[in-house]
């Protein structure tokens, strides 16, 4: 039972970072109605500049901010510069781009920061196991970070004007421009939301698995299938998602099929929401006029 | 055949007296291609050094595999980034059956491709019911996978785990005077030429046909009568056993097969082989074929990260300015020759 309990909280913390991804992934594919292939590697790509940053001196908090920022000046930069030429170009020549910029992320990485397996600080007190030794203290404030993340996403969504412009633009660019909207930008701001959004989960996952450059592929993996089984065009669905792969990843990981098969698990939760529910848990049928 | 492939693309019909002209042209091009294939065959078994002609067996195989990647993706529409993992299938399905099993390496390969194309259906029919970006979504989770299942434990016993599977190159058959890689390098542009020629009629047929009207618009299609999931399930299935093939074909060229040579990574420069080769274009794979070969040799004696870098870089450069990749240049230099005398 114990054991239970402690697979089920792992999995509601690492399903925060599924879902922190899966909701980045989500974010872009609304407006753009592309995947970002490359979000796992910029994400990581942000977690080395945190590290360098505290390797610098600053304070981790200090750090972690500055993080969001350059993150977020990643992510803009991007759109504005790499994907607004291909707005009207096809579907594979976006796919193209994306597999390019995961191509050059990755091995940028590996040739500034080399491929040695980093370890990466924790602000949280991992001496002292909490509730009887049920959850680390790392776990629960990763947890705790997500989960504030998402809330002031939604918060900015929900009740300011820029994020009613943003989701404006990403539901109808053609009326949103007639009211005024700026939808160019508002794109480039929702990819260096997603971003940033990505950088805090590098930052709160690295710990747990390390730093390196392939850090992230997994976890784009599982945010896929968070993303998918929430329903790709559904922010919240996503997030939930993410959480549900989480508790799903731990469970089935310590009781069904082992530590080796875990990515397999990731790729037969997809298949399973293709052939059951494609549409997934809370996502809408899109009919479109043709 | 780029000719009529263009115009079939544009949209312009076909005049009368071009398709006499072209099938004047025919037994002419049908010379040249046997020409090339003779020197293909005889240059550089001659004059190449083991080595070269190992890199040389390796772009055959690359070209082969990419086109069967071009086949689903160039004249289907439909984007797969992880034909590395049927690469992987056929490969491991080969050195099994040799090891394990005694059979001759030529026996293996039909059925390795018949066990990727069948692998190719299973994995393709729930994710091309949907279209759009599923199928690029499931098939670059495979990839990511694929080393992940290779290395597991309940499998070892076949797949040898991380250590891999051993095999050997066949022997020439005694009386040829080749040394086994001539061999193999002649066995290897023998099927190439074969899958190709293949490619080739099937894509100038009414399948090859109904494949590019998918590509270009499902929707009247599918109102013309087609069965688009069938077509896109098959199509896959069939571009999954060439690449498989030619997986196959590239564990009795190297003699090994193991997991991590089957990373993700293996998918990408299968796609930016693509990219780079001509997507959609029927001699474009032979291009991509040379530079996945070629490319990375040259670049990593710069740094182990520059090959990765650079094929970034590559792939987004040709995506902006060269859409059509390799296969494209002669008709961009025929545009811009026949633009200038206009002013």
């Amino acid at each position: 039972m114990q054991g239970l309990a402690h697979q089920l909280i792992a999995g509601i913390a690492t399903g925060g970072i599924y879902a922190s991804v899966a909701l980045a992934l989500v974010m872009i594919y609304q407006s753009t109605h592309h995947l970002n292939f490359a979000q796992g590697e910029m994400a990581t790509f942000s977690t080395y500049i945190a590290l360098t940053l505290i390797q610098a001196g600053l304070p981790y908090w200090v750090a972690f901010l500055a993080t969001l920022v350059i993150s977020f000046g990643i992510g803009v930069f991007i759109e504005r510069i790499m994907l607004r030429p291909m707005q009207n170009a096809s579907v594979l020549a976006n796919v193209g781009v994306f597999i390019g910029l995961l191509l050059v992320f990755r091995n940028a990485m590996g040739w500034i920061f080399d491929y040695t397996i980093k370890a990466f600080p924790t602000p949280f007190d991992t001496g002292t196991p909490l509730f009887g030794g049920l959850v680390s203290g790392h776990e629960l404030g990763s947890t705790a970070v997500t989960l504030v993340v998402l809330g002031l996403v939604y918060v900015f969504f929900r009740f300011t004007k820029l994020g009613l412009g943003m989701r404006a633009a990403a539901f109808n660019a053609s009326s949103s421009r007639l009211v005024g909207i700026r939808v160019g930008w508002m794109l480039a701001l929702g990819w260096g939301l997603a971003a940033a959004i990505g950088a805090i989960a590098g930052i709160m996952i690295a710990p747990v698995v390390f730093l390196e450059p392939n850090m992230m592929l997994g976890i784009l993996l599982y945010a896929f299938a968070g993303a998918l089984l929430g329903g790709i065009d559904n922010p919240g669905g996503a997030v939930l998602g993410g959480f549900l792969v989480g508790i799903i990843e731990n469970l089935g990981g310590a009781y069904l099929v082992g530590t080796e098969l875990k990515l397999t698990l990731a790729l037969g939760i997809i298949i399973c929401v293709l052939l059951v529910r494609p549409t997934g848990l809370f996502g809408r049928v899109v009919q479109s006029r043709v | 055949m780029d000719a009529g492939r263009d115009r079939i693309g544009t949209g312009i019909a076909l005049p009368a007296a071009g398709a006499a002209e072209r099938s004047a042209a025919r037994p002419l091009r049908l010379l040249g291609l046997l020409g090339l294939v003779a020197v293909a065959a005889v240059l550089p078994p001659l004059f190449a050094s083991s080595y070269q002609l190992f890199q040389l067996t390796l772009a055959l195989i690359f070209a082969i595999a990419i086109l069967g990647l071009n086949i689903v993706t160039g004249f289907n529409g439909q984007i797969s980034l992880g034909h590395g993992a049927f690469y992987a299938v056929g490969a491991y399905a080969t050195a099994i059956m040799m090891s394990h099993f005694d059979l001759p390496w030529w026996e293996t390969l039909p059925v390795s491709a018949l066990i990727c194309a069948a692998f190719g259906f299973g994995i393709g029919f729930p994710a091309l019911r949907l279209g759009g970006l599923y199928l690029a979504l499931t098939t670059f989770s495979l990839a990511v996978a694929v080393p992940q299942i290779l290395k597991y434990k309940g499998v070892e016993d076949w797949t040898g785990g991380v250590q891999g599977v051993f095999i050997s190159k066949p022997d020439a058959p005694e009386g040829l005077g080749l040394d086994a890689d001539q061999f193999l390098y002649l066995v290897v542009l023998a099927f190439a030429v074969a899958i190709f020629l293949l490619a080739h009629n099937l894509l100038h047929s009414r399948i090859g046909r109904a494949m590019r009207a998918i590509r270009d618009h499902s929707i009247a299609a599918e109102a013309m009568g087609m069965d688009i999931a069938r077509i896109k399930t098959r199509t896959f299935a069939l571009s999954a056993g060439i690449t498989g093939l030619a997986g196959a074909l590239s564990a009795i060229a190297i003699e090994f097969v193991a997991p991590d040579s089957f990373s993700v990574e293996l998918s990408i420069t299968l796609f930016v082989g693509l990219v780079v080769g001509g997507v959609g274009s029927i001699v474009g794979p032979l291009f991509g074929g040379v530079f996945a070969v070629f490319v990375p040799n040259l670049a990593e004696s710069i740094s182990r990260a520059a090959p990765g870098v650079i094929y970034g870089v590559i792939l987004i450069f040709f995506l902006y300015l060269l859409p059509q990749g390799f296969a494209g240049f002669p008709q961009r230099i025929r545009a811009l020759l026949r633009r200038r005398p206009e002013g």
